[in-house]
């Protein structure tokens, strides 16, 4: 399998090509850098995304605090983590890094609030 | 069945001055408006000129109003706090051609009964007004043209009417009107039946719809569209007076001229349009009042514009202002023909119409208990220190800052809802005390603005309105 | 009326005046005061919720409120004080005074040794670009919509176009797309994105949403609420191909179509402005036109990351403090910094050189994309400093440090040229 990765680790934005299958890395081709490679291997591989969105608190002045996974989630996931999330309703006070859902949708990651409310 | 004894179709500039007039006698009256708010169509997007009527056709009723209705507006804008200044107008004549016109155009305003018009040589001219083309020639001014708040106007005179007993349905339509035995019965409309003596057509744009209704109809309206760009207050190029120019066979042209809140004002177009709907702004609308204005003024700077719109002027078609009562239709009072004058020529046009219902029968005496004074909302922005100091020691909110660019704080947002006719849509606050007139156009107050109206109207958010029925704001609460 | 004294006082406590207010604290500075028109520090970041903030000045991927978060905190543990809810009417360089207004204690006065102008910036509106067509509900500002989707908890809209590849815009797809709307369209005017190209893949190509650049929106369509938009290719000119015209049904239009310095204290108070930045013109110590006002952040250009802004707030905290302690250099000359080829505009506009040498760091961007690009700092006829850059692009801020010792003339002269 081939696929163009467009590298986001500088503003260079090289179009990398990446072929293999699976786990297998065959070539990594349209990189300018190491670090290019690294972040397009990763990105063909297994693709994370840091998650942020919101959830809902008890309190009416301030409805909705910030949250963040700690750690990329797996691309494929961010959906499902969406829809968990969307139910959730946190009691205040909460704080900078309050766990707010503990590892979201099995994936080992916990979301946290990003706020103080 | 509600019951009254004159409905008045239309809540804009015309509607509304027939109902404060209406209101200094012991009569009932609703006005009933389709839209959200009293300002109607036309007098809510003009160019917000009081005009002397210099340039009317002589010897017309339209002539006639206008002319009487200009010197009303000192006492009225005092009695009713409406802001309006008097700035005078200057005709710049750059040709020739132009320039042999001028003494015709003096010579219209005399038998107008406009005797102030005064020659202004090159020197004079450029001395008022430094932004001309220098290569204008000379020109008249009009001293009393003149600058006003055509929202608070509307709004005041609204209010006024409804504090002394005159009823407002807005969010309603006529849909039919009845007639028996040769007189007006009753009015249908989309909030229910309204028995009644007598009905007054000021519904402008749609006033051939409403004459239909009755069998009236013997002309037509056409939307004529107007488009205009408003300036930040920091343009780079100001004028000083209102700048207007020599009219040619085919239009009376493109102006320029500040706001009574010191933007810049520039436009209109004019294009006859197929619907009563289409208030769009377009690309070529635009570019031609550059193209035109520039030529007076070379330095316009159309670049620092913060909003354009456009209003629909209603065109009668045959044309001329009416104001017609029938002898197989008693009750009945049809006003057509009132087109952008009509903004100037209301008041005027309220003591014609209460006379003419008179006229066919209306037994009223003036009410002693009539009170011909309101008061505006106190201007935050407008204060001295000590002053401002004082209003949030009364009332605290007048120190929360909602809208940046116009300094408008919740007090006043606050008074806007909760007064006569207060705003119920996030337009009708703008209209009232300017949140969201600004140059970020309600970037940051807007979503303020929604909040509060929700809190206050106690109502969900997705049921705060930009304006008409269908104009939400949001969709509601996301999680 | 309420009165206040301080030595250093800071208009705005979004991250150029936090990030201010903490230097000018580590600098020396006894009383600093942040006034902040919003119930809560932060300001824009707060709304901003998504990653990609710190990478240069933490060294990690931090969000917005994060971000916010670590410098409100160290700005409250160095005893910066705070008059929140504040809105300031008129800062008076004369009196070193600054006139503001709120709820609980009325009209106050802050009087200062130095001032720091810290308001941030505004989005461009629909009128600015002059989008034809009809003025119904539903048209918003990215980051209007985004105050009421990540803090108000108001949806605005189910399904979306957005005009304008700027950061804002397509973080707002990627957000609106998370919430559950359906983002159909970013459309660009320019043949290159706005913004970032992480942004573009992240935001756009993770969720399939389709990006048209070369096109504008040709017309709004609806009178109550958004119904739809056209939109069509734009030639070389940037003039629509009416053939090329299509139709999109949405409720909603969101603007992404650039940012605008927030000037107006600034200009009411005399101060000198750029007219290509629309800030205020400063020297490499952030000091306006008016000595003893300094000003930082996007009030004085707007940056694309907030970690640029972090390191010229700083600047500005640290010398606005020397200022008001009577520690500022003097300055022996004053050098214009002039933008040359491939240009837009250079930040700081000029500086003021003292006898001790300086190394001084000039931000600018280019005015087109360009690979494989040199920029050189000329002096006279002398090159006093270059740099290579693989690719510059206007969407992404460029900077170049020199030695003020190697000024010759009065001025200096940036420019990024094509390699041979």
């Amino acid at each position: 399998m081939k696929k163009e990765i467009i590298c986001t680790v500088c503003p260079m934005g090289c179009h990398i090509l990446v072929e293999g299958e699976g786990e297998n890395i065959i070539s990594v081709t349209g990189n300018t850098c190491k670090r290019g490679e690294v972040y397009a291997s990763a990105e063909f591989c297994h693709p994370v995304r840091i998650l942020t969105t919101t959830v809902k608190t008890d309190c009416e002045k301030t409805p909705l605090v910030a949250v963040r996974s700690e750690k990329p989630l797996p691309k494929e996931k961010i959906m499902d983590c969406m829809e968990v999330i969307r139910k959730v309703e946190v009691k205040t006070p909460v704080s900078m890094y309050d766990v707010v859902v503990e590892n979201i949708c099995g994936t080992g990651t916990n979301i946290v609030a990003t706020g103080n409310v | 069945m509600m019951k009254t004894d004159v409905v008045v179709i239309g809540a804009g500039a015309v509607g509304c001055a027939i109902a404060r007039e209406l209101s200094k006698y012991d009569v009932d009256v609703i006005v009933v408006d389709k839209r959200d708010d009293v300002g109607g169509d036309a007098s809510k997007s003009n160019s917000a000129i009081i005009h002397t009527g210099y340039d009317a056709a002589p010897g017309t009723l339209e002539s006639q109003l206008v002319v009487a209705a200009n010197p009303m507006y000192d006492q009225l804008t005092k009695e009713l706090d409406i802001p309006f200044k008097r700035i005078g107008a200057v005709l710049p004549a750059f040709t020739d051609e132009q320039f042999e016109q001028l003494p015709a155009i003096k010579e219209k305003a005399f038998k107008n009964h406009v005797y102030d018009v005064e020659y202004l040589s090159k020197e004079e001219i450029l001395a008022k007004e430094p932004e001309l083309n220098p290569e204008v020639k000379g020109g008249l001014y009009i001293p009393r043209e003149s600058l006003i708040d055509p929202f608070i106007l509307v709004q005041a005179l609204a209010e006024n009417a409804n504090e002394n007993g005159v009823d407002f349905m807005l969010n309603t339509e006529v849909t039919g009107i009845n007639v028996e035995n040769g007189a007006i019965k009753s009015v249908e409309t989309t909030s229910g039946t309204i028995e009644t003596t007598y009905v007054v057509n000021a519904a402008a744009l749609h006033c051939d719809d409403i004459a239909a209704m009755v069998g009236k109809a013997d002309y037509k309206v056409v939307a004529r569209r107007g488009q205009f760009y408003i300036l930040d207050k920091n343009t780079s190029c100001k004028v000083q007076t209102i700048v207007l120019p020599i009219p040619t066979k085919i239009t009376k042209g493109k102006l320029m001229c500040p706001t009574i809140h010191g933007n810049m004002l520039v436009g209109p177009t004019a294009e006859d349009l197929d619907d009563k709907v289409d208030t769009s702004v377009t690309t070529e609308g635009l570019n031609s009042i550059y193209a035109d204005v520039s030529k007076m003024i070379p330095n316009v700077n159309l670049r620092d514009t913060i909003t354009q719109y456009s209003g629909l002027r209603p065109n009668r078609n045959p044309e001329g202002l009416h104001v017609d009562v029938y002898d197989d239709l008693a009750g009945y009072v049809n006003l057509s023909g009132v087109r952008s004058t009509g903004l100037t020529l209301c008041v005027a046009m309220g003591k014609y119409v209460v006379e003419k219902l008179k006229e066919i029968g209306m037994n009223v005496s003036l009410k002693d208990d009539f009170k011909a004074t309101r008061k505006g909302i106190p201007i935050f922005h407008e204060m001295s220190r000590e002053e401002q100091e004082n209003i949030i020691k009364e009332d605290p909110l007048y120190g929360t800052i909602v809208c940046r660019c116009e300094t408008i704080t919740e007090g006043e947002i606050m008074r806007a809802i909760h007064r006569p006719l207060g705003a119920r849509t996030v337009d009708a606050v703008k209209r009232r005390v300017r949140a969201g007139m600004g140059r970020c156009q309600g970037g940051f107050c807007g979503p303020k603005v929604i909040e509060i109206l929700a809190r206050e109207l106690n109502v969900p958010t997705e049921q705060i309105n930009k304006n008409l029925d269908g104009s939400y704001m949001v969709v509601g609460k996301n999680k | 009326m309420y009165n206040f004294e301080c030595d250093v006082a800071i208009v705005g406590g979004g991250p150029a005046g936090l990030s201010a207010a903490v230097a000018a604290k580590k600098e020396g500075a006894k009383k600093v005061l942040i006034i902040e028109r919003d119930e809560s520090i932060g300001g824009i970041l707060q709304q901003c919720i998504h990653p990609g903030f710190g990478l240069s000045y933490f060294k990690e991927e931090l969000t917005g409120p994060e971000y916010a978060g670590r410098f409100a905190k160290e700005a409250v543990e160095l005893g910066v004080e705070f008059l929140l809810n504040s809105m300031v009417l008129e800062v008076n360089e004369n009196e070193n005074t600054v006139i503001c207004v709120n709820s609980e204690h009325g009209m106050t006065e802050v009087k200062a040794k130095s001032i720091i102008l810290a308001m941030g910036c505004r989005e461009r509106t629909r009128a600015n670009i002059m989008i034809p067509g009809a003025r119904p509900a539903g048209v918003y500002t990215a980051g209007s919509a985004q105050r009421l989707v990540n803090r108000q908890n108001q949806m605005v809209g189910k399904k979306v176009v957005i005009l304008g590849s700027g950061d804002i815009g397509m973080i707002m797809a990627r957000r609106m797309t998370l919430e559950g709307a359906e983002v159909l369209a970013v459309i660009e005017l320019m043949d290159y994105l706005a913004g970032l190209t992480r942004n573009k893949v992240q935001c756009l190509d993770d969720f399939g949403i389709p990006l048209y650049l070369s096109h504008t929106i040709t017309k709004i369509d609806g009178y109550q609420r958004v119904k739809g938009v056209y939109f069509a290719q734009v030639d070389e000119n940037k003039k629509p191909i009416k053939e090329t015209e299509k139709y999109i049904e949405c409720d909603t239009l969101l603007l992404s179509v650039g940012l605008l310095p927030e000037n107006e204290l600034t200009r009411k108070a005399g101060i000198e402005m750029n007219p290509i930045t629309n800030g205020p013109k400063v020297n490499q110590y952030m000091q306006t036109s008016a000595e003893s006002v300094f000003a930082c952040g996007n009030v004085v250009h707007v940056n694309d990351l907030v970690d640029n802004v972090s390191t010229e707030s700083m600047k500005a905290g640290k010398f606005a403090a020397q200022y008001a302690m009577g520690t500022l250099p003097m300055a022996t000359k004053k050098v214009e910094n002039v933008s040359g080829e491939n240009v837009r505009y250079l930040c700081p506009h000029s500086l003021s050189v003292a006898e001790e040498n300086e190394k001084v760091t000039l931000y600018f961007r280019v005015l087109h994309p360009e690979l494989n690009a040199t920029i050189r700092v000329k002096s006279g006829d002398e090159i006093i400093a270059t740099k290579k850059r693989q690719r510059v692009n206007p969407g992404e801020m460029e900077n170049i440090t020199f030695d003020t010792s190697l000024v010759k003339d009065n001025n200096v002269v940036v420019e990024v040229v094509k390699e041979a």
